[in-house]
Protein backbone atom coordinates (compact mmCIF):
# COMPACT_ATOMS: atom_id res chain seq x y z
CA UNK A 1 0.00 0.00 0.00
CA UNK A 2 1.74 3.55 -0.97
CA UNK A 3 1.28 5.87 1.49
CA UNK A 4 -0.95 8.50 1.26
CA UNK A 5 0.84 11.49 0.58
CA UNK A 6 2.93 10.11 -2.54
CA UNK A 7 -0.55 9.21 -4.27
CA UNK A 8 -0.99 11.89 -6.47
CA UNK A 9 2.45 11.71 -7.76
CA UNK A 10 2.39 7.91 -8.24
CA UNK A 11 -1.01 8.85 -9.86
CA UNK A 12 0.09 11.36 -11.82
CA UNK A 13 2.78 9.00 -12.77
CA UNK A 14 0.80 6.52 -13.89
CA UNK A 15 -1.09 9.18 -16.33
CA UNK A 16 2.46 9.73 -17.84
CA UNK A 17 3.35 6.34 -18.17
CA UNK A 18 -0.35 6.11 -19.94
CA UNK A 19 0.99 8.64 -22.78
CA UNK A 20 4.30 7.11 -23.37
CA UNK A 21 2.10 3.38 -23.97
CA UNK A 22 -0.03 5.14 -26.24
CA UNK A 23 3.72 6.07 -28.32
CA UNK A 24 4.66 3.20 -28.24
CA UNK A 25 1.22 1.94 -29.98
CA UNK A 26 0.52 4.70 -32.65
CA UNK A 27 4.68 5.73 -33.18
CA UNK A 28 3.33 7.72 -35.81
CA UNK A 29 2.93 10.60 -33.35
CA UNK A 30 6.08 10.63 -32.12
CA UNK A 31 8.02 10.13 -35.65
CA UNK A 32 5.54 13.30 -36.73
CA UNK A 33 6.05 15.57 -33.72
CA UNK A 34 9.99 14.66 -34.54
CA UNK A 35 10.10 15.08 -38.44
CA UNK A 36 8.02 18.36 -38.09
CA UNK A 37 10.69 20.33 -36.20
CA UNK A 38 13.65 18.59 -37.87
CA UNK A 39 12.20 19.80 -41.56
CA UNK A 40 11.16 23.18 -40.42
CA UNK A 41 15.17 23.03 -38.90
CA UNK A 42 16.39 22.22 -42.77
CA UNK A 43 13.93 24.41 -44.55
CA UNK A 44 14.57 27.98 -42.67
CA UNK A 45 18.69 26.48 -42.75
CA UNK A 46 18.32 26.48 -46.37
CA UNK A 47 16.12 29.12 -47.45
CA UNK A 48 17.25 31.87 -45.40
CA UNK A 49 20.47 31.15 -44.98
CA UNK A 50 21.72 33.70 -47.20
CA UNK A 51 20.06 36.04 -44.93
CA UNK A 52 23.18 35.58 -42.50
CA UNK A 53 25.30 37.60 -44.05
CA UNK A 54 27.33 39.62 -41.49
CA UNK A 55 26.25 36.93 -38.21
CA UNK A 56 28.82 35.00 -36.78
CA UNK A 57 28.32 31.54 -37.97
CA UNK A 58 25.72 32.50 -40.56
CA UNK A 59 21.77 32.20 -39.86
CA UNK A 60 21.86 28.88 -38.50
CA UNK A 61 23.13 30.15 -34.81
CA UNK A 62 20.18 32.84 -35.16
CA UNK A 63 17.34 30.10 -36.51
CA UNK A 64 17.76 27.29 -34.03
CA UNK A 65 16.98 28.63 -31.09
CA UNK A 66 14.34 30.34 -32.87
CA UNK A 67 13.14 27.21 -33.60
CA UNK A 68 13.79 25.23 -30.45
CA UNK A 69 11.45 27.90 -29.15
CA UNK A 70 8.30 27.58 -31.48
CA UNK A 71 8.86 23.88 -31.22
CA UNK A 72 8.19 24.14 -27.73
CA UNK A 73 5.35 26.71 -28.06
CA UNK A 74 3.73 24.14 -30.22
CA UNK A 75 3.32 21.88 -26.64
CA UNK A 76 0.23 24.36 -25.65
CA UNK A 77 -1.33 22.62 -29.05
CA UNK A 78 -0.55 19.04 -28.53
CA UNK A 79 -1.52 19.53 -24.89
CA UNK A 80 -4.57 20.72 -25.78
CA UNK A 81 -5.65 18.29 -28.29
CA UNK A 82 -4.48 15.54 -25.95
CA UNK A 83 -7.16 16.67 -23.65
CA UNK A 84 -9.95 17.49 -25.70
CA UNK A 85 -9.53 13.99 -27.45
CA UNK A 86 -9.63 12.32 -24.09
CA UNK A 87 -12.63 14.48 -23.09
CA UNK A 88 -14.49 13.78 -26.32
CA UNK A 89 -14.25 10.20 -25.72
CA UNK A 90 -15.11 10.39 -22.49
CA UNK A 91 -11.65 9.12 -20.61
CA UNK A 92 -12.23 12.48 -18.56
CA UNK A 93 -15.08 11.06 -17.02
CA UNK A 94 -13.58 8.00 -16.75
CA UNK A 95 -10.49 9.46 -14.60
CA UNK A 96 -12.76 11.55 -12.96
CA UNK A 97 -14.63 8.51 -11.33
CA UNK A 98 -11.35 7.23 -9.59
CA UNK A 99 -10.57 7.30 -6.80
CA UNK A 100 -7.49 9.70 -7.59
CA UNK A 101 -6.38 13.52 -7.23
CA UNK A 102 -8.19 15.45 -9.16
CA UNK A 103 -4.29 17.40 -10.01
CA UNK A 104 -2.94 14.09 -10.64
CA UNK A 105 -4.67 13.47 -14.14
CA UNK A 106 -3.46 17.24 -15.28
CA UNK A 107 -0.05 17.43 -13.75
CA UNK A 108 0.24 13.63 -15.67
CA UNK A 109 -0.53 14.56 -19.05
CA UNK A 110 1.62 17.70 -18.98
CA UNK A 111 4.75 15.77 -17.28
CA UNK A 112 4.30 13.39 -20.17
CA UNK A 113 4.40 16.23 -23.09
CA UNK A 114 7.14 17.42 -21.84
CA UNK A 115 9.10 13.98 -21.34
CA UNK A 116 8.08 14.42 -25.50
CA UNK A 117 9.90 17.64 -25.74
CA UNK A 118 12.93 15.87 -24.81
CA UNK A 119 13.02 13.43 -27.45
CA UNK A 120 12.30 16.18 -29.24
CA UNK A 121 14.85 18.74 -28.37
CA UNK A 122 17.56 16.13 -28.59
CA UNK A 123 17.06 14.82 -32.65
CA UNK A 124 16.66 18.89 -32.90
CA UNK A 125 19.81 19.64 -31.56
CA UNK A 126 21.46 16.63 -33.52
CA UNK A 127 20.08 18.01 -36.89
CA UNK A 128 20.85 21.77 -36.06
CA UNK A 129 24.72 20.39 -35.23
CA UNK A 130 24.82 18.62 -38.82
CA UNK A 131 23.61 21.64 -40.74
CA UNK A 132 26.47 24.16 -39.12
CA UNK A 133 24.60 25.21 -35.76
CA UNK A 134 27.67 25.76 -33.04
CA UNK A 135 26.67 27.10 -29.75
CA UNK A 136 29.74 29.02 -28.55
CA UNK A 137 28.73 29.44 -25.05
CA UNK A 138 29.87 26.65 -22.49
CA UNK A 139 28.03 22.98 -21.42
CA UNK A 140 26.67 24.70 -18.52
CA UNK A 141 24.93 27.14 -20.14
CA UNK A 142 23.65 25.15 -23.28
CA UNK A 143 22.15 22.87 -20.37
CA UNK A 144 20.71 25.34 -18.79
CA UNK A 145 19.56 27.25 -21.91
CA UNK A 146 18.05 23.45 -22.70
CA UNK A 147 16.40 23.26 -19.09
CA UNK A 148 14.94 26.80 -19.74
CA UNK A 149 13.15 25.49 -23.24
CA UNK A 150 11.56 22.07 -21.06
CA UNK A 151 10.43 24.55 -18.72
CA UNK A 152 9.12 26.69 -21.17
CA UNK A 153 7.18 23.71 -22.59
CA UNK A 154 5.49 22.80 -19.41
CA UNK A 155 4.47 26.25 -18.65
CA UNK A 156 2.45 26.37 -22.28
CA UNK A 157 1.25 22.98 -21.69
CA UNK A 158 -0.88 24.57 -18.72
CA UNK A 159 -2.30 27.06 -21.00
CA UNK A 160 -2.80 23.78 -22.87
CA UNK A 161 -4.72 21.66 -20.57
CA UNK A 162 -7.64 24.53 -19.87
CA UNK A 163 -7.64 24.92 -23.80
CA UNK A 164 -8.01 21.43 -24.18
CA UNK A 165 -11.10 21.33 -21.49
CA UNK A 166 -12.78 24.73 -23.19
CA UNK A 167 -13.50 23.19 -26.18
CA UNK A 168 -16.49 20.33 -27.38
CA UNK A 169 -14.85 18.92 -30.47
CA UNK A 170 -11.15 18.08 -30.26
CA UNK A 171 -10.22 19.00 -33.67
CA UNK A 172 -11.76 22.53 -33.68
CA UNK A 173 -9.49 22.96 -30.37
CA UNK A 174 -6.51 21.96 -32.33
CA UNK A 175 -6.88 23.75 -35.05
CA UNK A 176 -7.87 27.15 -32.91
CA UNK A 177 -5.16 26.26 -31.17
CA UNK A 178 -2.29 26.16 -33.66
CA UNK A 179 -4.05 29.03 -35.54
CA UNK A 180 -3.01 30.95 -31.75
CA UNK A 181 0.25 29.48 -31.55
CA UNK A 182 1.69 29.65 -34.88
CA UNK A 183 1.20 33.76 -35.85
CA UNK A 184 3.10 33.95 -31.91
CA UNK A 185 6.19 32.44 -33.07
CA UNK A 186 6.72 34.52 -36.01
CA UNK A 187 5.58 38.17 -34.69
CA UNK A 188 8.68 37.87 -32.39
CA UNK A 189 12.12 37.71 -33.27
CA UNK A 190 12.65 34.03 -33.57
CA UNK A 191 13.45 34.54 -37.24
CA UNK A 192 14.13 37.80 -38.49
CA UNK A 193 14.83 40.90 -36.82
CA UNK A 194 12.33 42.78 -35.60
CA UNK A 195 13.26 46.13 -36.96
CA UNK A 196 12.00 45.08 -40.19
CA UNK A 197 8.53 45.23 -38.54
CA UNK A 198 5.63 47.40 -38.78
CA UNK A 199 5.63 49.66 -35.69
CA UNK A 200 2.22 47.96 -33.86
CA UNK A 201 4.15 44.31 -34.61
CA UNK A 202 7.42 45.60 -32.74
CA UNK A 203 5.73 46.34 -29.98
CA UNK A 204 4.32 43.19 -29.58
CA UNK A 205 7.15 41.24 -30.73
CA UNK A 206 8.70 43.20 -27.86
CA UNK A 207 6.54 41.90 -25.11
CA UNK A 208 5.87 38.66 -26.99
CA UNK A 209 7.03 36.35 -24.32
CA UNK A 210 8.63 33.46 -27.26
CA UNK A 211 10.73 36.88 -28.30
CA UNK A 212 12.19 36.77 -24.69
CA UNK A 213 12.59 32.91 -24.55
CA UNK A 214 14.47 33.29 -28.00
CA UNK A 215 16.75 36.05 -26.83
CA UNK A 216 17.49 34.13 -23.45
CA UNK A 217 17.96 30.97 -25.44
CA UNK A 218 20.22 32.98 -27.76
CA UNK A 219 22.27 34.19 -25.16
CA UNK A 220 22.74 30.95 -23.16
CA UNK A 221 23.58 29.88 -26.13
CA UNK A 222 26.81 32.57 -26.91
CA UNK A 223 24.67 35.01 -28.90
CA UNK A 224 23.24 38.36 -27.90
CA UNK A 225 20.28 39.61 -29.74
CA UNK A 226 17.98 43.12 -29.06
CA UNK A 227 14.63 43.27 -30.31
CA UNK A 228 11.54 44.73 -30.57
CA UNK A 229 11.29 49.04 -30.37
CA UNK A 230 14.22 50.08 -28.26
CA UNK A 231 16.55 47.92 -27.83
CA UNK A 232 16.94 49.33 -23.93
CA UNK A 233 13.03 47.77 -23.11
CA UNK A 234 13.22 45.22 -20.08
CA UNK A 235 12.34 41.77 -22.04
CA UNK A 236 15.14 43.10 -24.34
CA UNK A 237 17.98 43.88 -22.31
CA UNK A 238 17.08 41.36 -19.66
CA UNK A 239 15.37 38.03 -21.35
CA UNK A 240 16.60 35.55 -19.04
CA UNK A 241 14.55 36.93 -15.84
CA UNK A 242 12.26 38.35 -18.12
CA UNK A 243 11.63 34.70 -19.45
CA UNK A 244 11.06 33.38 -15.66
CA UNK A 245 8.59 35.78 -14.96
CA UNK A 246 6.13 35.03 -18.26
CA UNK A 247 6.84 31.36 -17.34
CA UNK A 248 6.35 31.82 -13.46
CA UNK A 249 2.83 33.75 -14.41
CA UNK A 250 1.55 31.51 -17.30
CA UNK A 251 1.70 28.73 -14.53
CA UNK A 252 0.37 31.35 -11.45
CA UNK A 253 -2.45 31.58 -13.69
CA UNK A 254 -3.06 28.30 -15.76
CA UNK A 255 -2.45 25.87 -12.85
CA UNK A 256 -5.11 26.43 -10.34
CA UNK A 257 -7.65 27.42 -13.48
CA UNK A 258 -6.87 24.00 -15.30
CA UNK A 259 -7.23 21.76 -12.03
CA UNK A 260 -10.64 23.87 -11.43
CA UNK A 261 -11.90 23.45 -15.06
CA UNK A 262 -10.62 19.76 -14.54
CA UNK A 263 -12.68 19.07 -11.26
CA UNK A 264 -15.97 20.56 -12.81
CA UNK A 265 -14.86 18.81 -16.55
CA UNK A 266 -18.33 18.05 -17.93
CA UNK A 267 -18.89 16.57 -21.19
CA UNK A 268 -22.81 17.27 -21.26
CA UNK B 1 -33.19 -3.74 3.95
CA UNK B 2 -30.87 -0.73 4.02
CA UNK B 3 -31.13 1.78 1.09
CA UNK B 4 -27.72 1.58 -1.67
CA UNK B 5 -28.29 4.58 -3.10
CA UNK B 6 -30.45 7.51 -2.40
CA UNK B 7 -31.33 10.51 -4.26
CA UNK B 8 -33.74 13.34 -3.10
CA UNK B 9 -34.99 16.74 -5.19
CA UNK B 10 -32.31 16.66 -7.40
CA UNK B 11 -31.95 19.99 -9.74
CA UNK B 12 -29.70 20.36 -12.19
CA UNK B 13 -29.99 23.27 -14.93
CA UNK B 14 -27.99 23.93 -17.86
CA UNK B 15 -27.22 27.18 -19.86
CA UNK B 16 -27.84 29.66 -16.80
CA UNK B 17 -31.26 27.89 -15.90
CA UNK B 18 -32.37 27.39 -19.89
CA UNK B 19 -32.27 23.81 -19.35
CA UNK B 20 -33.63 21.53 -16.47
CA UNK B 21 -31.63 18.82 -16.90
CA UNK B 22 -33.42 17.22 -13.34
CA UNK B 23 -36.37 18.74 -12.00
CA UNK B 24 -36.59 17.19 -8.18
CA UNK B 25 -36.25 13.66 -8.91
CA UNK B 26 -36.33 11.67 -6.25
CA UNK B 27 -35.14 7.79 -6.02
CA UNK B 28 -33.79 5.19 -4.14
CA UNK B 29 -32.29 1.51 -4.54
CA UNK B 30 -32.13 -0.90 -2.38
CA UNK B 31 -28.92 -3.30 -1.11
CA UNK B 32 -28.66 -5.74 -3.52
CA UNK B 33 -31.31 -4.95 -5.89
CA UNK B 34 -31.57 -3.77 -9.47
CA UNK B 35 -32.65 -0.10 -10.43
CA UNK B 36 -33.58 0.92 -13.45
CA UNK B 37 -34.13 4.31 -15.01
CA UNK B 38 -36.28 4.45 -17.80
CA UNK B 39 -36.84 7.11 -20.46
CA UNK B 40 -36.00 9.25 -23.59
CA UNK B 41 -33.47 10.69 -24.86
CA UNK B 42 -32.70 14.11 -22.77
CA UNK B 43 -35.26 12.85 -20.15
CA UNK B 44 -32.12 12.88 -17.26
CA UNK B 45 -31.18 9.41 -17.03
CA UNK B 46 -27.09 10.30 -17.48
CA UNK B 47 -27.60 13.68 -15.73
CA UNK B 48 -29.03 11.33 -12.68
CA UNK B 49 -25.92 9.10 -12.93
CA UNK B 50 -23.78 11.60 -13.00
CA UNK B 51 -24.75 13.13 -9.89
CA UNK B 52 -24.35 10.16 -8.54
CA UNK B 53 -21.37 9.13 -9.75
CA UNK B 54 -19.63 12.36 -8.40
CA UNK B 55 -19.06 13.91 -11.59
CA UNK B 56 -21.64 16.56 -11.95
CA UNK B 57 -22.61 18.97 -8.73
CA UNK B 58 -26.09 19.38 -8.53
CA UNK B 59 -27.48 22.59 -7.94
CA UNK B 60 -29.88 21.26 -5.20
CA UNK B 61 -31.13 18.56 -3.81
CA UNK B 62 -29.52 15.52 -1.62
CA UNK B 63 -27.92 12.42 -2.95
CA UNK B 64 -25.71 9.72 -1.21
CA UNK B 65 -24.40 6.44 -2.05
CA UNK B 66 -23.92 3.70 0.63
CA UNK B 67 -24.57 6.37 3.17
CA UNK B 68 -21.55 8.37 1.96
CA UNK B 69 -23.00 12.18 0.92
CA UNK B 70 -22.18 12.46 -2.53
CA UNK B 71 -21.26 16.56 -2.53
CA UNK B 72 -20.00 16.56 0.64
CA UNK B 73 -17.58 13.07 0.65
CA UNK B 74 -17.25 12.43 -3.01
CA UNK B 75 -13.63 11.12 -2.62
CA UNK B 76 -15.01 8.32 -0.63
CA UNK B 77 -17.96 7.40 -2.80
CA UNK B 78 -15.22 7.06 -5.72
CA UNK B 79 -14.02 4.39 -3.69
CA UNK B 80 -16.51 2.04 -3.53
CA UNK B 81 -18.82 2.76 -7.10
CA UNK B 82 -18.08 1.72 -10.38
CA UNK B 83 -19.32 3.65 -13.66
CA UNK B 84 -19.60 2.52 -16.88
CA UNK B 85 -21.92 3.31 -19.97
CA UNK B 86 -22.02 5.61 -23.25
CA UNK B 87 -19.66 7.95 -21.49
CA UNK B 88 -17.59 6.84 -19.28
CA UNK B 89 -14.60 5.11 -21.63
CA UNK B 90 -11.37 3.45 -21.80
CA UNK B 91 -8.24 4.26 -24.01
CA UNK B 92 -8.55 3.42 -27.77
CA UNK B 93 -5.08 3.22 -27.88
CA UNK B 94 -3.82 1.03 -25.19
CA UNK B 95 -4.91 -2.83 -25.36
CA UNK B 96 -7.35 -4.32 -23.16
CA UNK B 97 -4.51 -5.36 -20.88
CA UNK B 98 -3.00 -2.44 -20.22
CA UNK B 99 -6.37 -0.29 -19.55
CA UNK B 100 -7.36 -2.88 -17.12
CA UNK B 101 -3.74 -2.36 -15.41
CA UNK B 102 -3.74 1.50 -15.45
CA UNK B 103 -7.29 1.35 -13.96
CA UNK B 104 -6.04 -0.68 -11.13
CA UNK B 105 -2.76 1.19 -10.19
CA UNK B 106 -5.22 4.40 -10.29
CA UNK B 107 -8.00 2.58 -7.95
CA UNK B 108 -4.65 2.06 -5.79
CA UNK B 109 -3.89 -1.77 -6.36
CA UNK B 110 -0.07 -2.52 -6.39
CA UNK B 111 1.63 -3.18 -9.59
CA UNK B 112 1.03 -6.84 -9.08
CA UNK B 113 -2.36 -6.92 -7.69
CA UNK B 114 -3.36 -4.69 -10.76
CA UNK B 115 -2.09 -7.51 -13.34
CA UNK B 116 -3.55 -10.32 -10.99
CA UNK B 117 -7.31 -8.81 -11.30
CA UNK B 118 -6.87 -7.96 -14.93
CA UNK B 119 -5.93 -11.54 -15.61
CA UNK B 120 -9.09 -12.32 -13.73
CA UNK B 121 -10.88 -9.57 -15.37
CA UNK B 122 -10.05 -10.91 -18.93
CA UNK B 123 -11.13 -14.13 -18.16
CA UNK B 124 -14.57 -13.32 -16.96
CA UNK B 125 -15.45 -11.48 -19.84
CA UNK B 126 -14.04 -13.53 -22.58
CA UNK B 127 -11.74 -11.04 -23.79
CA UNK B 128 -8.41 -12.88 -23.00
CA UNK B 129 -7.92 -13.50 -26.30
CA UNK B 130 -7.85 -9.80 -27.10
CA UNK B 131 -6.14 -8.96 -24.25
CA UNK B 132 -3.02 -7.96 -25.90
CA UNK B 133 -4.80 -5.99 -28.71
CA UNK B 134 -6.06 -2.35 -29.05
CA UNK B 135 -9.57 -1.50 -27.91
CA UNK B 136 -9.52 0.19 -31.77
CA UNK B 137 -10.12 -2.98 -32.77
CA UNK B 138 -12.31 -4.38 -30.91
CA UNK B 139 -16.17 -4.72 -31.80
CA UNK B 140 -18.73 -2.79 -29.95
CA UNK B 141 -19.81 -5.38 -27.97
CA UNK B 142 -16.17 -6.45 -26.52
CA UNK B 143 -15.24 -2.35 -25.84
CA UNK B 144 -18.44 -2.50 -23.79
CA UNK B 145 -17.19 -5.54 -21.82
CA UNK B 146 -13.75 -4.06 -21.47
CA UNK B 147 -15.52 -0.59 -20.53
CA UNK B 148 -17.92 -3.06 -17.43
CA UNK B 149 -14.84 -4.59 -16.38
CA UNK B 150 -12.77 -1.22 -15.92
CA UNK B 151 -15.89 -0.90 -13.74
CA UNK B 152 -15.33 -3.74 -12.01
CA UNK B 153 -12.05 -3.91 -10.96
CA UNK B 154 -12.35 -3.27 -6.92
CA UNK B 155 -15.65 -5.37 -6.80
CA UNK B 156 -17.37 -2.29 -6.18
CA UNK B 157 -20.61 -2.48 -4.03
CA UNK B 158 -22.73 -0.22 -5.90
CA UNK B 159 -22.59 -0.14 -9.87
CA UNK B 160 -23.52 2.50 -12.43
CA UNK B 161 -24.28 1.17 -15.62
CA UNK B 162 -25.15 3.88 -18.72
CA UNK B 163 -26.99 2.67 -21.48
CA UNK B 164 -24.77 -0.34 -21.05
CA UNK B 165 -26.37 -2.07 -24.52
CA UNK B 166 -27.07 0.90 -26.64
CA UNK B 167 -25.56 0.84 -29.75
CA UNK B 168 -24.87 -2.76 -29.75
CA UNK B 169 -26.57 -5.70 -32.17
CA UNK B 170 -28.72 -7.99 -30.63
CA UNK B 171 -26.14 -10.53 -29.90
CA UNK B 172 -23.85 -8.38 -28.30
CA UNK B 173 -27.04 -7.08 -26.18
CA UNK B 174 -27.73 -10.76 -24.99
CA UNK B 175 -24.17 -11.09 -23.78
CA UNK B 176 -24.08 -8.20 -22.14
CA UNK B 177 -27.46 -8.86 -20.14
CA UNK B 178 -25.78 -12.47 -19.40
CA UNK B 179 -22.66 -10.53 -17.67
CA UNK B 180 -25.02 -8.43 -15.96
CA UNK B 181 -27.18 -10.87 -14.69
CA UNK B 182 -23.92 -12.71 -13.77
CA UNK B 183 -23.19 -9.21 -11.57
CA UNK B 184 -26.61 -9.62 -9.85
CA UNK B 185 -26.24 -12.64 -8.39
CA UNK B 186 -22.97 -11.57 -6.49
CA UNK B 187 -25.05 -8.97 -5.09
CA UNK B 188 -23.80 -5.85 -6.43
CA UNK B 189 -26.36 -2.76 -5.78
CA UNK B 190 -26.77 -1.60 -9.67
CA UNK B 191 -28.51 1.33 -11.30
CA UNK B 192 -29.02 0.76 -14.49
CA UNK B 193 -30.65 3.29 -17.25
CA UNK B 194 -31.69 2.59 -20.02
CA UNK B 195 -34.23 3.47 -23.50
CA UNK B 196 -34.77 -0.54 -23.95
CA UNK B 197 -38.23 -1.15 -22.01
CA UNK B 198 -37.48 -5.09 -22.53
CA UNK B 199 -34.02 -4.64 -20.94
CA UNK B 200 -35.65 -2.70 -17.66
CA UNK B 201 -37.97 -5.84 -17.86
CA UNK B 202 -35.45 -7.67 -18.12
CA UNK B 203 -32.94 -7.09 -15.70
CA UNK B 204 -34.43 -4.69 -12.97
CA UNK B 205 -36.09 -6.07 -9.64
CA UNK B 206 -37.93 -2.04 -10.07
CA UNK B 207 -38.16 0.36 -12.43
CA UNK B 208 -38.48 3.78 -12.04
CA UNK B 209 -39.98 6.19 -15.00
CA UNK B 210 -38.48 9.48 -15.83
CA UNK B 211 -39.15 11.93 -17.81
CA UNK B 212 -38.43 15.80 -18.15
CA UNK B 213 -36.02 15.59 -15.23
CA UNK B 214 -38.93 14.17 -12.88
CA UNK B 215 -39.80 10.33 -11.95
CA UNK B 216 -43.14 9.71 -13.14
CA UNK B 217 -43.79 6.46 -12.12
CA UNK B 218 -42.26 3.62 -10.24
CA UNK B 219 -42.88 0.09 -9.46
CA UNK B 220 -41.95 -3.44 -10.46
CA UNK B 221 -42.52 -4.24 -14.16
CA UNK B 222 -45.62 -6.52 -13.12
CA UNK B 223 -47.02 -3.30 -11.22
CA UNK B 224 -46.34 -0.47 -13.92
CA UNK B 225 -48.32 -2.95 -16.64
CA UNK B 226 -50.82 -3.17 -14.28
CA UNK B 227 -51.52 0.84 -14.08
CA UNK B 228 -51.66 0.53 -17.93
CA UNK B 229 -54.92 -2.18 -17.68
CA UNK B 230 -55.20 -5.16 -19.10
CA UNK B 231 -55.22 -5.80 -22.29
CA UNK B 232 -55.28 -3.54 -25.27
CA UNK B 233 -56.60 -3.57 -29.11
CA UNK B 234 -54.32 -2.12 -31.53
CA UNK B 235 -55.13 -1.63 -35.20
CA UNK B 236 -54.28 -0.24 -38.43
CA UNK B 237 -55.91 1.69 -40.39
CA UNK B 238 -56.46 3.47 -43.43
CA UNK B 239 -55.35 7.44 -43.72
CA UNK B 240 -59.04 8.32 -44.17
CA UNK B 241 -60.30 6.19 -41.84
CA UNK B 242 -58.27 7.61 -38.74
CA UNK B 243 -60.71 9.64 -37.05
CA UNK B 244 -63.43 7.46 -37.70
CA UNK B 245 -61.81 4.28 -36.19
CA UNK B 246 -60.53 6.81 -33.36
CA UNK B 247 -64.13 7.49 -32.21
CA UNK B 248 -65.65 3.62 -32.68
CA UNK B 249 -62.41 2.65 -30.44
CA UNK B 250 -62.95 5.20 -28.00
CA UNK B 251 -66.39 5.19 -27.69
CA UNK B 252 -66.60 1.54 -27.26
CA UNK B 253 -63.65 1.03 -24.87
CA UNK B 254 -64.21 4.19 -22.68
CA UNK B 255 -61.34 5.62 -22.77
CA UNK B 256 -58.85 7.85 -24.58
CA UNK B 257 -57.18 6.01 -27.99
CA UNK B 258 -53.52 6.66 -28.70
CA UNK B 259 -52.29 7.22 -32.29
CA UNK B 260 -49.27 6.16 -33.58
CA UNK B 261 -49.81 8.81 -36.45
CA UNK B 262 -46.41 7.42 -38.99
CA UNK B 263 -47.83 4.04 -38.45
CA UNK B 264 -51.68 4.68 -38.78
CA UNK B 265 -52.05 2.66 -35.47
CA UNK B 266 -54.42 3.25 -32.77
CA UNK B 267 -54.81 1.52 -29.60
CA UNK B 268 -56.94 1.85 -26.50
CA UNK B 269 -56.73 -0.07 -22.71
CA UNK B 270 -59.76 -2.46 -22.58
CA UNK B 271 -61.42 -4.28 -19.76
CA UNK B 272 -63.88 -6.59 -21.52
CA UNK B 273 -61.83 -7.58 -23.79
CA UNK B 274 -62.84 -9.71 -26.65
CA UNK B 275 -65.93 -8.95 -26.29
CA UNK B 276 -65.12 -5.21 -26.85
CA UNK B 277 -62.98 -5.92 -29.72
CA UNK B 278 -65.88 -7.84 -31.34
CA UNK B 279 -68.22 -4.42 -30.42
CA UNK B 280 -65.11 -2.61 -32.38
CA UNK B 281 -65.38 -5.23 -35.63
CA UNK B 282 -68.56 -4.80 -35.52
CA UNK B 283 -69.36 -0.98 -35.58
CA UNK B 284 -66.45 -1.01 -38.06
CA UNK B 285 -68.22 -3.05 -40.22
CA UNK B 286 -71.33 -0.39 -39.72
CA UNK B 287 -69.21 2.32 -40.92
CA UNK B 288 -67.52 0.52 -43.64
CA UNK B 289 -63.93 1.13 -42.34
CA UNK B 290 -61.54 -2.15 -42.95
CA UNK B 291 -58.77 -2.27 -40.52
CA UNK B 292 -55.38 -3.34 -42.37
CA UNK B 293 -54.83 -5.36 -38.84
CA UNK B 294 -56.51 -5.66 -35.79
CA UNK B 295 -55.68 -7.48 -32.83
CA UNK B 296 -55.36 -7.84 -29.31
CA UNK B 297 -52.47 -7.00 -27.02
CA UNK B 298 -51.25 -7.92 -23.52
CA UNK B 299 -49.89 -4.85 -22.28
CA UNK B 300 -46.09 -4.38 -22.42
CA UNK B 301 -43.43 -1.92 -20.91
CA UNK B 302 -43.85 0.25 -24.30
CA UNK B 303 -47.46 0.59 -23.87
CA UNK B 304 -46.69 1.71 -20.13
CA UNK B 305 -44.07 4.39 -21.35
CA UNK B 306 -46.50 5.55 -23.92
CA UNK B 307 -49.60 5.85 -21.47
CA UNK B 308 -47.14 8.09 -18.89
CA UNK B 309 -45.22 9.95 -21.43
CA UNK B 310 -47.33 10.06 -24.57
CA UNK B 311 -48.82 13.40 -24.34
CA UNK B 312 -45.60 14.99 -22.52
CA UNK B 313 -43.53 14.05 -25.80
CA UNK B 314 -46.31 16.24 -28.19
CA UNK B 315 -46.08 19.22 -25.35
CA UNK B 316 -42.13 18.92 -26.00
CA UNK B 317 -43.10 19.50 -29.89
CA UNK B 318 -44.33 22.64 -29.12
CA UNK B 319 -41.76 24.39 -27.47
CA UNK B 320 -38.46 23.18 -29.52
CA UNK B 321 -36.91 25.35 -26.88
CA UNK B 322 -36.73 22.74 -24.27
CA UNK B 323 -33.54 21.15 -27.25
CA UNK B 324 -33.55 17.52 -27.24
CA UNK B 325 -37.16 16.58 -28.28
CA UNK B 326 -39.14 14.03 -26.55
CA UNK B 327 -38.74 10.04 -28.25
CA UNK B 328 -36.86 9.44 -30.86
Amino acid sequence: MKSLALRPITDALIITKRQLQQLTRVPEVLIFNTIQPVMFVLLFRYVFGGLGAGIPGGYVQLLMPGIFVQTVTFTLAATAQGLAEDMQKGLIDRFRSLPMARSAFVIGRTLGDGLLNIVVLVVMGITGYLVGWRPTSGVAHILFGFLMLLFFGYALSWAGVFAGLMGKDARVVANISFLFTFPLTFLSNAFASTTTMPKPLQYFAEWNPVSTMVAAIRQLFGFHNKFGVTAHSFPSSHPIPMSFIYMVLLMAVFMPLSVRKYKNASKK
Amino acid sequence: MSKSILAENLVKTYRDGQVKALDGLTLDVEEGTVLSILGPNGAGKTTTVRVLATLLTPDSGHASVAGIDVVKNPKKVREIIGLSGQYAAVDETLTGWDNLVMFGRLYHLSAAAAKVRATELLEQFGLTDAAKRPIKTYSGGMRRRLDLAAALIVRPKVLFLDEPTTGLDPRGRLDMWAVIEGLVKDGVTLLLTTQYLEEADQLADDIVVVDRGKVIARGSSDALKQQVGGERIELVVAEADISGAREIMERVTKSSAHLDAGLRKLSAPVNNGSAALMDVIREFDAKGIHPLDIAMKRPSLDDVFLSLTGHVAEVEEETPSKKKGGRK
